[in-house]
């Protein structure tokens, strides 16, 4: 009983820091419709901030105030963020600023290197918080009690400031009704600026006051990322009280997991969150999602249309040039198409989904690493010759997408990209800890096509011939009339009914279309490389395709090429340089706010700018 | 319509232009030095300066046939298709004439793949899988550190001399955790066969959750712990169980702590009377770990961390190998690395012919606390050689490869 207790008290504790930053991501998502991937960075920020504070501020009194400067300071750092990078960006296609946030975070990464090294640091003891107490015999630290104890406090003063005050009132209207509350006079910009004050003081003070139990490191970002987003999808988007309950949930359950199932700590929290998600699909406290389908900000956005005579001669140019590369590139030219193309493919699959499904997913990684995992599988565990196991990488993919799909497929919007994601994550942890069957993060190795095909030159012709007529494709299917229906869906779900189209089918049926291309991409990936590990699945592999997807240009059909072509040779140059990540980060940032349409959306904007065509204003 | 054309231009240019960049200087010769310098920068850092402190001394004194050892170091982010992609251009574009590097174990295992399929000799100077030489291992990869296996049973001898029978181990989620706690329950059950391990841990890399580890370690009562966690996990672990008592009256055991790239993080919470198997740079006074320890400090004015030693002794390696093989070829470096000696600062070190595993071995000790800092004291140093697994169960390991 004791231990019991013990283990409560722990879970409560851990959930403390958790919260904190989990309900600075709930509060910008609510008012500001910004998913912050950088919000990990202010966490890692305030870490560090804290730690330098405590090594100037000496005793009880010093630490506390250490604790609140560290917040102030992220918050500053935040409302910085928000005025150069996400202002000039609000009025982009939704879900646009989490790209320039993923600039954010390569900035912050690199900056934090330059400014306190790269060992980690361990935090400081809280003074006079030092020891522990027994409760029924079981120790139970003092530090763990005081942030039990604060806590709520927190969570009060935010529910008060929320429910009670003037600021609140117009932070839940705004929340509500974006729209509306700018049309009563009450200025958005800054009520916007203020949000992000909070969320990322919160997120610094979250930091902050973990270090007693850890300390300050590199990797605190992307290792946080995942659980906040977690918290907030169970608790519901914008609640409090929701990601307060699903902080403590999510702690203690793992507490419980660490004794009872030690080796199911890494996909214990995404199980919960698809469970909670398929019985109460807007999270424990949260609502349906009204914003986003009528409502959109930014310009009206044009259909899509075939490409022109023009632009196909030019395609057929450049896939020409490609062709000849062979003759007149080096061996690493091939190389390097053989990734760019394999990626454009994989982008180009999830631009299907979201570009004209609408569809956002976080976790298009899934198939992408699931249809090299297939493959490669085969070629480990049966003779299967090399073709028949590229071939399968596709079907194996879309069967995992059948199933995701129809799992995922009646949630919309943010809640969608999160039960995707989910599912990614149990995907990954699946691989990873199966290591008897997959070589868990050993991965499989010795995955090498056949030998007529090895050679760099055949299977550069192989990649391009299935990547760019997968591409093709793609974008045939987009003009046929599953797209049209998928569209349709997209635009009016209402419309798309009363004409007689099955929506979620269509959507369902897009979605594992675009896996098994992905499958594909997969599949040539893991024959090019030779071997495959769990960081095919990872999120941070879906993010890479979300963000190229969104710097191509969303709204444009050939965004998810572009911006994944653009993307990969960029990145293939920086990297030779030392704080390449800065450089990178900066880059995209300054895309996002020079070409805020996505780089094919802007280049089509600027050549009708420059009047080639000039449409009047508002012609759909 | 002109700016798209413009653009096409542009990238056909750029395309054409990879064939062009492509003259190397013959003057040197070149090594493709790969690995995660950003991600891993409190490790990859101390390699660097390693190995820059071997090139300028072996340059120095005229090279290597008759020319100068160059690196390049490429960064690859820690993602192996990565990797894959700079090894290949180091190879057929930098005119580099081996490979080397990588800290992860997982980069490790894609670039020796790699090696295999297309013929690039790989030493693998840090990561430490078993796999990289046994059940994956192949004719073009060598691996220079000492492995798990070997670590793991250094301290299983160790652990076995304390009587302890009931083990808990708490180890990171992941192959290099799950490859150690299987080396050192065999080792230790060898030797020992009454041993019983009450619990095992297995937290998730990087994502402790230390309170409820100490719990769950602390309801099994376990006489001793082997612990394999590192770096922030290892720092919040003996955090919690320094204030929840678990180490009180246990012995413990753990793998790599004592390696200043760890232990110093933990300043004054350093563990005291651990057993671990480390770095003492601070204690050598004499012979060649203390010259090379002296020459780092005055080179780079900071402590050589194990990397600096791991990085130092691959560029003796790699000299060591092109001078016995007396050419730059392929097949004649893979050919001379069998049974290749390498005077080093630990001493002299043989890159055994029947698995291409260095017999560099590890220096194993208890912490302490001196200035408000970790250290290792009444340390010693085993031989690689000695903790290895026979030549017939290495064969099986190694299978048909």
């Amino acid at each position: 009983m004791g231990l019991f207790i013990a283990q409560l008290l722990t879970g409560l504790a851990n959930a403390g820091a958790l919260f904190m930053v989990a309900s600075g991501l709930s509060l910008i998502f609510g008012v500001t419709r910004i998913v912050n991937f950088a919000h990990g960075s202010f966490y890692m920020l305030g870490a560090f901030v804290g730690y330098s504070l405590l090594q100037i501020l000496p005793g009880m009194v010093g630490f506390w105030v250490a604790m609140l400067l560290a917040a102030i300071v992220v918050g500053v750092i935040g409302v910085v963020v928000e005025l150069l990078v996400l202002r000039p960006i609000y009025r982009a296609p939704e879900l646009f600023q989490l790209v320039a946030t993923f600039g954010v975070i390569l900035v912050i990464q690199d900056l934090a290197l330059m400014i306190w090294g790269a060992e980690d640091m361990l935090g400081p003891r809280a003074p006079g918080l030092k020891g522990v107490i027994r409760i029924m015999g079981e120790p139970v630290p003092t530090y763990d009690i005081a942030l039990i104890v604060i806590t709520p406090f927190v969570a009060l003063a935010l529910w008060y400031l929320i429910t009670k005050t003037r600021v609140g009132i117009l932070v839940r209207a705004a929340t509500q009704d974006r729209e509306m509350v700018s049309a009563l006079g009450v200025n958005q910009t800054w009520l916007f600026t203020g949000v992000f004050f909070l969320g990322a003081a919160l997120a610094g003070l979250g930091g902050a006051i973990q270090l007693p139990k850890g300390g300050a490191d590199l990797m605190m970002d992307f290792n946080i990322l995942a659980s906040i987003f977690v918290v907030v999808v169970i608790g519901g988007m914008g609640s409090l009280p929701g990601a307060y309950l699903a902080a403590v949930l999510i702690s203690v359950l793992n507490v419980f997991g660490v004794t009872y199932i030690p080796q199911s700590t890494l996909v214990l929290m995404f199980v919960v969150m698809a469970v909670v998600l398929m019985i109460r699909p807007y999270g424990l406290f949260g609502r349906e999602e009204v914003a986003g389908e009528h409502g959109q900000v930014g310009e009206v956005e044009r259909p899509f249309k075939p490409a022109g005579l023009n632009a196909r001669l030019m395609v057929a140019a450049f896939l020409f040039v490609l062709a000849l590369v062979p003759f007149y590139g080096s061996t690493f030219s091939m190389v390097l198409i053989t990734d760019v193309v394999i990626f454009c493919l994989f982008a180009a699959s999830l631009h299907f989904i979201l570009g004209v499904g609408g569809l956002v997913s976080f976790g298009h990684a899934a198939f992408f690493g699931g249809g090299a995992y297939v493959a490669a599988l085969i070629v480990t565990y049966s003779e299967t010759p090399m073709e028949f196991a590229l071939m399968l990488a596709p079907v194996g993919a879309a069967m995992a997408a059948v199933i995701i799909g129809w799992l995922c497929i009646r949630l919309t919007g943010v809640y969608f990209a999160m039960l995707t994601m989910a599912f990614a994550q149990l995907l990954w942890s699946l691989v990873y800890q199966w290591g008897a069957f997959t070589g868990g993060d050993d991965g499989l190795v010795n995955i090498w096509p056949s030998d007529w095909l090895n050679d760099t030159t055949v299977y550069y012709y192989l990649t391009l011939i299935v990547g760019v007529g997968g591409i093709l494709l793609l974008r045939h299917a987009a003009h046929s009339p599953f797209g049209y229906g998928l569209r349709a869906a997209r635009d009016s779900a209402r419309q798309a009914e009363a004409m007689g189209i099955h929506t979620k089918r269509v959507q369902w049926a897009a979605f594992t279309f675009a896996g098994a291309m992905a499958g594909v991409a997969g599949g040539l990936f893991v024959f090019s490389k030779g071997s495959i590990f769990p960081s095919e699945l990872e999120i941070a592999r879906s993010f890479d395709a979300l963000i190229v997807v969104f710097l191509g240009g969303v709204k444009t059909l050939s965004g998810g090429v572009v911006g994944g072509a653009a993307l990969e040779t960029v990145k293939d140059f920086l990297t030779r340089f030392e704080y390449w990540r800065m450089a990178l980060g900066l880059l995209i940032i300054g895309v996002v706010i020079l070409a805020p349409e996505g780089i094919v959306g802007s280049l089509r904007k600027a050549r009708e700018s420059f009047g080639r065509i000039n449409r009047p204003e508002g012609e759909v | 319509m002109k700016l798209v054309m413009t653009t096409i231009g542009l990238i056909a240019g750029a395309l054409i232009g990879f064939g062009a960049a492509n003259a190397a200087s013959a003057e040197s010769i070149k090594i493709g030095e790969i690995n995660h310098y950003k991600r891993m920068a409190a490790f990859a850092e101390p390699y660097k300066n390693g190995i820059e402190l071997a090139l300028e001394e072996i340059n120095g004194s005229g090279g290597v046939l008759g020319k100068d050892l160059e690196f390049i170091f490429r960064d690859d982010q820690g993602d192996p298709g990565e990797a894959i992609k700079i090894a290949e251009e180091l190879m057929t574009r930098d005119g580099t004439v081996m490979l080397a590097g990588s800290i992860l174990s997982h980069v490790g295992l894609a670039l020796s793949s790699l090696a295999a399929e297309k013929k690039y000799v790989y030493l693998a100077s840090e990561p430490l899988a078993d796999a990289l030489v046994w059940e994956s291992g192949n004719a073009y990869t060598f691996r220079l550190r000492t492995s798990t296996y070997m670590q793991a049973a250094m301290l299983a001898g160790a652990a076995a001399k304390t009587g302890a029978t009931r083990w808990a181990t708490i180890a990171p989620n992941y192959a290099y955790g799950k490859d150690a706690v299987k080396a050192f329950k065999e080792a230790l059950m060898a030797i020992n066969p009454n041993v019983e391990f009450v619990t095992e841990q297995w937290p998730a890399l990087f994502k402790i959750d230390a309170g409820a580890e100490v719990q769950a370690i602390e309801r099994a009562k376990p006489d001793a712990i082997f612990n394999v966690t590192f770096g922030g996990d290892l720092a919040k672990f003996v955090r919690e169980g320094n204030t929840r008592g678990l180490f009180e009256g246990r012995a413990v055991f753990s793998l790599l702590s004592g390696e200043p790239e760890y232990l110093d993080p933990l300043k004054d919470e350093a563990p005291e009377g651990w057993v671990v198997t480390g770095y003492p740079w601070y204690d050598f006074t004499e012979g060649p770990n203390k010259v090379f320890v002296d020459a780092y400090m005055a080179r780079w004015n900071e402590r050589p961390g194990i990397g600096s030693l791991v990085g130092y002794m691959s560029v003796q390696t790699i000299a060591a190998l092109i001078e016995k093989a007396g050419s730059t070829d392929t097949e004649a470096l893979r050919v001379a690395f069998a049974d290749l000696m390498v005077s080093t600062p630990v001493g002299e070190i043989k890159f055994r012919s029947q698995d291409h595993q260095a017999t560099m071995g590890a220096f194993v000790g208890k912490t302490a606390l001196r200035d408000g800092a970790g250290v290792m004291v009444d340390w010693e140093y085993l031989e690689g050689a000695d903790y290895l697994p026979s030549d017939e169960e290495v064969a099986k390991r190694r299978g048909g490869n």
